[in-house]
């Protein structure tokens, strides 16, 4: 620090720190209940952290996919109850926000690998299923815009692989389970379907099968030691002529040298 | 019907595609709730059904044909409900703002009544390959498809449709007095041994006026006519049980489509083996 800067008066920096700030616009939120005012464009996780908030639970990735910010609101004047998730949603001014980070849900224990793939099983574990009576609560409180209801009734139909196509998006925040007016955990009976479906209704990838079966029978062996015995120099320069899939390429393309296909 | 009633709901849409009625499955549907709530001020019970005629209509449609009696009954009172309350109309429509307004535009009929209304039971008739000549099948109607009043698709006390049917199909139909009595409906979660003395009344009933199978509509009757029928043989001297059908199956058969479309592996006791000895099946 200069002999000039040390010799400045502390509140001009202070004043000069308050201009910079002001250049944001601040907009009023409501944090559960209590006013605050937070810059614009923050989300609402990072409003809740500019008001003071430090969150060590209902805070995972930040990126929308772990499913943990789980939060509500409402705008002024509106009687719709909207859903969100803290770190994806930007704040709007005078928004009512309280998070939901954590709902209790009864989750159905089994041993996985003793299930089929049979409805009945399902309904077992979760008979609570059949006490939806439609209203279509659990749809309107998902932030992943999910058709919440409609794969809880393909479930109740025994079509599994269509509500694991439904409930593809699900994070289980479980905001629909926080709503559920006949107290169903969606999105835990959802998790069931998927795992049911990737493990015993989703077509095999026969090409894997046959891949597997092509490097038990040792096509890589030779080419492996090759590169293994490889100078360091070589195994660069052969990585930097190697051929690339151009990125216009189609899905019928194939390198020239097809030998390890 | 998509898990339990397979041999109802598979026969009935192969039948109708041969007679020239494709049927196709609403999209986005949901369970009815299969009881029609009788509690004035219960108004959530009757969103689901709601919501699927709402479905309906959204897809341009004016009719929706159930192939299930308990369908048909909730879903046609809850039209009627629509239709006429305006009170419960306006906190139903208000309440699923996400949808479109209903006030009972979509009509509800029972596929019996496109077979009798739109097909004819002559027309019917000369379409059967495979008369049923020599089965004696005794039509039971049951409840939910006469009762009450309001909705049922025939006479409530002198019912003719099944009979119609069947006679359509080539064969007498045996009169029993317990045509319409109820087989117990859900009192089996509650009441199992009321409803194997119901199940036998109806059973030996049929029997004693030459019955050797039912007819029915309904997955739920199925259930309580056929699943105590072991218990009861073995209750009764000499009961050998009773084979079971839904009209669905038998309309295929004597349509002559391949009987596997029938699926009557998934009916109660062998009735395959009766329709072998009476030489309608190979």
């Amino acid at each position: 620090m200069s002999a000039k800067e040390q010799n400045r008066n502390p509140a001009e920096t202070i004043v000069k720190e308050e201009r910079e700030v002001s250049k944001v616009k601040l907009i009023p939120v409501y944090i559960m209940g209590k006013r605050y005012e937070v810059p614009e464009g923050l989300t609402i996780m990072k409003a809740m952290e500019y008001a003071g908030y430090k969150f060590i639970r209902g805070c995972g990735c930040r990126g929308g996919t772990c499913g943990a910010c789980g939060t509500v609101y409402r705008r002024p004047g509106d009687y719709k109850l909207q859903v969100a998730l803290a770190c994806q949603k930007t704040v709007e001014p005078d928004m009512y926000i309280a998070q939901i980070p954590f709902f209790p849900a009864n989750r159905a224990q089994y041993e996985f690998l003793e299930l089929t793939s049979a409805p009945e099983e399902v309904f077992k574990l979760y008979p609570e299923l059949f006490r939806c009576v439609a209203c279509n609560a659990c749809t309107k409180a998902c932030p992943q815009g999910i058709e919440v209801m409609d794969a809880i009734s393909a479930l109740k139909q025994g079509n599994i692989a269509e509500t694991a196509r439904l409930a593809f998006d699900c994070i289980q925040c479980g905001l629909c389970t926080s709503r559920c007016f006949g107290e169903l955990v969606q999105y835990h009976m959802f998790q069931l379907a998927r795992r049911i479906y990737g493990a015993r209704i989703i077509p095999r990838a026969e090409h894997l099968a046959e891949m597997i079966k092509a490097v038990n029978e040792g096509k890589y062996e030779e080419i492996l030691e090759k590169l293994k015995s490889m100078s360091e120099g070589k195994l660069k320069n052969l990585y930097e002529e190697r051929e690339t899939e151009p990125v216009t390429a189609g899905e019928d393309w194939r390198p020239k040298d097809k030998s390890y296909l | 019907m998509k898990t339990k009633a397979r041999n109802l709901e598979e026969p009935a849409i192969a039948s109708m595609e041969v007679l020239g009625v494709k049927l196709e499955e609403i999209s986005r549907w949901n369970c009815c709730g299969a009881v029609y709530s009788l509690a004035g001020d219960d108004l959530i019970r009757q969103v689901a059904p709601v919501r699927n005629l709402i479905r309906v209509k959204e897809q341009g449609k004016n009719e929706v044909v159930t192939l299930c009696s308990f369908c048909l009954n909730t879903l046609k009172r809850a039209n009627l409900l629509m239709k006429e309350d305006a009170e419960k109309r306006n906190t139903l429509n208000s309440f699923m703002d996400e949808e479109v307004d209903y006030s009972g535009e979509v009509k509800v009929a029972h596929l019996l009544e496109v077979l009798r209304d739109e097909i004819g039971w002559e027309a019917l008739a000369q379409r059967v390959k495979l008369p049923l000549r020599e089965l004696k099948v005794a039509p039971y109607y049951g409840c939910t498809l006469l009762r009450p009043r309001e909705v049922a698709i025939d006479s409530v006390d002198n019912p003719t449709i099944l009979h119609e049917f069947l006679k359509a199909l080539g064969t007498t139909p045996v009169y029993f007095p317990y045509a319409t009595r109820c087989c117990g409906s859900y009192q089996i979660v509650s009441n199992p041994d009321d409803i194997s003395a119901h199940a036998w009344d109806i059973l030996s009933s049929a029997l004693s006026h030459g019955a050797e199978a039912l007819v029915l509509t309904c997955p739920l009757c199925d259930y309580n006519l056929g699943q105590g029928q072991k218990e009861l043989m073995k209750k009764h001297n000499g009961f050998k049980g009773m084979p079971l059908f839904y009209f669905t199956q038998l309309l295929a058969l004597a349509l002559g489509l391949d009987p596997a479309l029938c699926r009557f592996e998934l009916n109660y006791g062998e009735p395959e083996l009766l329709l072998r000895e009476r030489n309608l099946l190979l």
